[in-house]
């Protein structure tokens, strides 16, 4: 039951016109993701990891390149491609629900999703707080409302943009649990950008590690180790010291 | 011993509540003014100085009433916000008695200038009917030139914070023509209309207009731009990002608008009904003074006043309960 879609990233670069000169952020970027397959984007912050999920979402068109989803080139964003950006972004005028409903809203799809919009809420364990405001929710709650608004959509791709980076550690640490079960549970495509070589390791089949700006992919690195996982499994240490050396932050022996 | 502080416990909730100074002091204080106004022979032959009496006398009453009902542990919570307004009720007891001693006791000052209080007591007493129309007649001439003006600001602000092209073109007239006191296209619009009060609704419009439409059209423009990604990432329509993205995200910042353009609506329907509307609170307070009829004068802007501040009351309501998402609103 993969409900996920095969994304094709075909030598993408992009370049932001500043003023008079392009800044060049990515530079032939090159990969596919498997439908249901969890891929993380690692490397320093600033190097254009989350423009990379731009292009993907649709809300930019690359400067060279193509990026193909099940086969079909982007062209514009679609609610099969959603985002959980790393700040919350909820609507502050809105309850939970109604920050969970926006996609099916906007589509004017409402009636029938109203099933699916609970569920979601019930997935993200925030069943019991449809009703509350998101200046009342604590940080690890809003990230879980935003997760529940994109969730709501069933993605066939999931961009992740560091959605945990905000987070204090305890919440983190469950979050990540929690996002690995909902993964294999739904099995979208996922999308996980981060700088985080551990949350990479533990949650990801494959991590690309990117380089500093303009971001190319240095290394396609598979993590084998079966789920569930653990930090200090002797697997996941040596990958995260092969990850650190590619970064140029070897910690010495 | 246990037992003991067990029994304190269950006790607590029927103990009286604490008395209620101020509000003692205020009662009494009320009374004492009453006193003062029917025993102190008025200085010059005053009106309703008895009815003025009985209603301190009254009011003082029923404030000695809230004292004791403040106490009892059934109304104590109901009774709260009055508590808070002790020491209000005490100084305007003191202020009324200083009031009547300066005009109507001692005739310190001049007359007909300064109005005693039962003077204006009087106003409203003989004068109520004439009052109330004109309060209706300013009703009637101000709302819908504020209506007309905000929504049409609303609206404009709406196009210019959205529209590029609307912003480039409807920027330099605003910066230009927006910071005119509308008041200055008096004697443009008194020409330009036929009737005064097409020319009055017109400056009231274009009064609210103004700050309704830049504080809209900034509120549009300062929305986060990541809202707009989220919602197109969820296949919103342009129309959709503007109903239920930009408009909502720039409301508090509307309400400020809103609320600026009431204020600048008030003060044109006030010049307008001095200057030629025939009717209505400018126009009783103009005409009350052409007469020397100052305490007329003087009912007519506490009137004014009231109005003012109750649509003021109403739109921080409907704020309220629109915004009620923020944290941490003013209060009013």
């Amino acid at each position: 039951m993969v409900n996920g879609a095969r994304l094709d990233v075909r030598g993408v670069s992009h370049a932001f016109a500043l003023e008079k000169r392009a800044l060049r952020v990515l530079e032939d970027i090159d990969f596919t993701a498997e439908p249901g397959e969890f891929v993380a984007l690692l490397g320093p912050s600033g190097c254009g990891k989350s423009t990379l999920l731009r292009l993907v979402a649709g809300l930019e068109p690359p400067t060279e390149g193509r990026l193909l989803v099940d086969g079909k080139e982007i062209t514009g964003t679609d609610p099969s491609r959603t985002v959980m950006f790393q700040d919350p972004t909820l609507f502050p005028w809105r309850t939970v629900r109604g920050n969970a409903q926006l996609g099916p809203e906007a589509r004017g799809s409402l009636a029938v999703n109203a099933q699916r919009i609970e569920e979601a809420l019930t997935l993200v364990g925030l069943a019991g707080f449809a009703e509350a405001y998101p200046h009342q929710l604590s940080g690890g709650m809003a990230q879980r409302a935003s997760l529940a608004r994109a969730l709501v959509n069933e993605p066939k791709v999931l961009m992740l943009d560091e959605p945990l980076g905000k987070l204090d550690s305890l919440t983190r640490l469950a979050m990540q649990r929690e996002l690995v079960a909902l993964w294999e549970r739904e099995r979208f495509t996922a999308l996980l950008v981060t700088h985080d070589v551990e949350e990479a390791l533990l949650l990801a089949d494959r991590v690309l590690v990117l380089s500093d700006r303009p971001a190319r992919i240095r290394a396609d690195i598979r993590v084998e180790q079966p789920r569930p996982r653990r930090r200090d499994q002797p697997s996941l240490v040596a990958l995260r010291e092969e990850i650190l050396g590619l970064l140029g932050l070897a910690e010495a022996a | 011993m246990s037992a003991t502080t067990l029994g304190a416990r269950i006790a607590a909730p029927a103990a009286r509540a604490p008395v209620w100074p101020s509000g003692w002091a205020a009662g009494l204080a009320w009374i004492g003014t009453a006193a003062l106004i029917s025993l102190w022979p008025d200085a010059d032959d005053l009106g309703r100085t008895w009815e003025l009496a009985a209603l301190a006398a009254g009011f003082g009453g029923a404030i000695l009433v809230g004292a004791v009902a403040a106490t009892l542990p059934a109304l104590a919570p109901r009774l709260a916000p009055l508590r808070a307004a002790g020491p209000w009720l005490l100084v305007l007891a003191l202020a009324l008695a200083a009031w009547e001693l300066v005009t109507a006791k001692l005739d310190w000052l001049p007359r007909p200038f300064f109005a005693a209080p039962q003077s204006i007591l009087e106003v409203f007493t003989d004068d109520y009917a004439r009052l109330g129309e004109s309060v209706g007649r300013s009703l009637l001439l101000v709302a819908p030139g504020y209506a007309l003006g905000a929504g049409a600001g609303f609206l404009f602000g709406v196009a210019m914070g959205w529209s590029r092209i609307v912003g480039y073109w409807a920027h330099p007239v605003v910066r230009l023509i927006g910071p005119l006191p509308a008041t200055a296209w008096l004697p443009i619009a008194f020409f330009a209309f036929t009737s005064s009060r097409g020319a009055s609704t017109f400056l009231i419009a274009l009064a609210s207009f103004f700050p309704v439409t830049v504080l809209t059209w900034s509120g549009v423009s300062a929305v986060s731009k990541a809202y707009y990604d989220v919602a197109r990432t969820m296949g919103a329509s342009p129309w959709f990002l503007v109903r239920k993205v930009a408009v909502p995200a720039a409301m508090p910042s509307v309400f400020v608008g809103l609320f600026m353009g009431l204020g600048a609506s008030f003060s044109v329907l006030v010049v307008a009904e001095m200057m030629g509307v025939k009717a209505g609170l400018g126009w009783y307070m103009q005409w009350a003074q052409g007469w020397a009829a100052y305490a007329n004068m003087y009912a007519a802007l506490l009137v004014l006043a009231l109005m003012c501040s109750s649509a003021v009351t109403l739109l921080f309501r409907l704020r309220d309960h629109l915004l009620s998402w923020q944290k941490g609103l003013v209060r009013w």
